[in-house]
This record gives C-alpha cells, structure tokens and sequence, in this order.
C-alpha cells in the first residue's frame, strides 16, 4: 500500500503534464524505514525522450548522497508514460533496483485524465497495491 | 593501500550486507578484481566482459567514471568509489 499526501500526489500528476509528451521522473524521499513520502524530487530525464528515462548519474549521485545524509531513503520513484498505460514495462522492471520503494507510474495518454498506480518490483516481480491519498 | 567503496542495497547480499567495503589495485579494474576475491560475484554485476555495464554508474569521488577512463581510471589509497544502479524505464 501507497500512503501519500494529496499535495505530493498532485506533484507528481503536474511533473508529467508539464514535461509531456516526454517521460517525467522523479523520487519522492521520506525517513529510512518510514515507508512516509515527504520531501519531493523531480529529476532530469538524462534520455529527454518520450519512451524512455533516465537520471542523469551525477544528479543522482547527489540527490543519493544528501538522503544518505538526512537518513532517508527513495520511498517513491516516479516516472509517467505519455502513450501507454500505467504499468510498468518489461525496461521498468529490469532496472529497477530499489526493493523499498514504491514505483509510481503515471500515464499521460489521455489529456482529460491522468492515471496514478502504484507498484512493489522486487526480484523482476511486479505486484500493484493500493494507493491512499490523505488531506 | 585502502580505497572505500561504497555499495547499494541490492548488491549488499554480496557483502554480507555491509553498505561499504575496502579494496586496492591501481586502476578501478584492479579494484574490482580484488573486491571480487573477497565478495566473490561482485564483479560480474558491475562488468559485463571487459566492459563497464551500462546501467550501473559508477563513481570515482565525486566525478562519474565513464567520463574519467571507465575501468582503466586511476585510482588511489583514500578515493571513495560508489555504485548504485542507474534509475532508468521506459514504456517499452
């Protein structure tokens, strides 16, 4: 289960509106061991590509380096598909390789409506769970 | 000679789930291949042949290591090398 504030949840849904028809991405980073997402981080699309995404290494190296410092960890990693569903492709789930976080993916196909799900990808296994957005 | 290298979650099961370990060798190849000796399949997750993979980024200080000589760059006692996995998807 995604539990995640109505204000951070509307991040991420405006991150990939505005960077449609590219792949927007991101973390969201919250206390080691919280599971909570707090303190949201859009990244660069390093590919600027609308099927594919990718944080640029050195910004990413940073942003690691600072949650290593505050003791957090990526509780969420984000990114939209901007002509397919909210599901994570076979790409997504060979690269992903943080077993705590929560993979949100949100699809910008359709202008009137932008799909939110979330997902657990830990050992190439994909299982969607719930989301709770909270006031 | 001792060189920090620091290493993601996913890879601490080669580790015995120490976030960093210590290594020497004169080029980051070298480093890899002692790491190796001690946590043994390290190495293969981070080269793939003789050559860096593609989806893990790899750090020499605060610079990234496809920009200095990929395995061939230099390195010395008190460099901290990082790995983490490159975060990356895509539709297809």
């Amino acid at each position: 289960m995604l539990t995640i504030s109505r204000a951070l949840h509307e991040k991420i849904l405006e991150h990939a509106r505005k960077d449609h028809p590219d792949e927007a991405c991101g973390v969201i980073a919250g206390p080691v061991g919280s599971d909570q997402p707090v303190r949201f981080i859009p990244m660069q699309n390093a590919e600027r590509s609308p099927t594919f995404y990718r944080f640029d290494s050195l910004e990413q190296l940073r942003v690691w380096r600072d949650m290593d410092d505050n003791d957090e960890e990526a509780v969420v990693i984000y990114h939209s598909h901007t002509a397919t569903q909210a599901y994570p492709s076979r790409t997504d789930i060979s690269y992903a390789s943080e077993p705590q976080a929560h993979y949100v993916l949100v699809s910008t196909r359709d202008e009137s409506e932008t799909e939110f799900r979330s997902y657990r990808i830990v050992d190439g296994e994909v299982t969607e769970e719930p989301v709770t957005v909270t006031e | 000679m001792a060189i920090e290298v620091r290493i993601p979650t996913i890879l601490r099961t080669y580790t015995g789930g120490a976030k960093a370990v210590e290594g020497s060798g004169a080029t980051l190849d070298e480093l890899l291949l002692n790491l190796d000796a001690a946590h043994g399949g390290l190495r293969e997750r981070l080269v793939d042949g003789e050559k860096l993979r593609r989806f893990v980024n790899v750090y020499l200080n605060d610079e990234d290591v496809r920009f200095l000589g990929g395995l061939e760059t230099p390195v010395k006692d008190g460099d901290t090398v990082t790995v983490l996995p490159a975060v990356a998807g895509g539709s297809l």
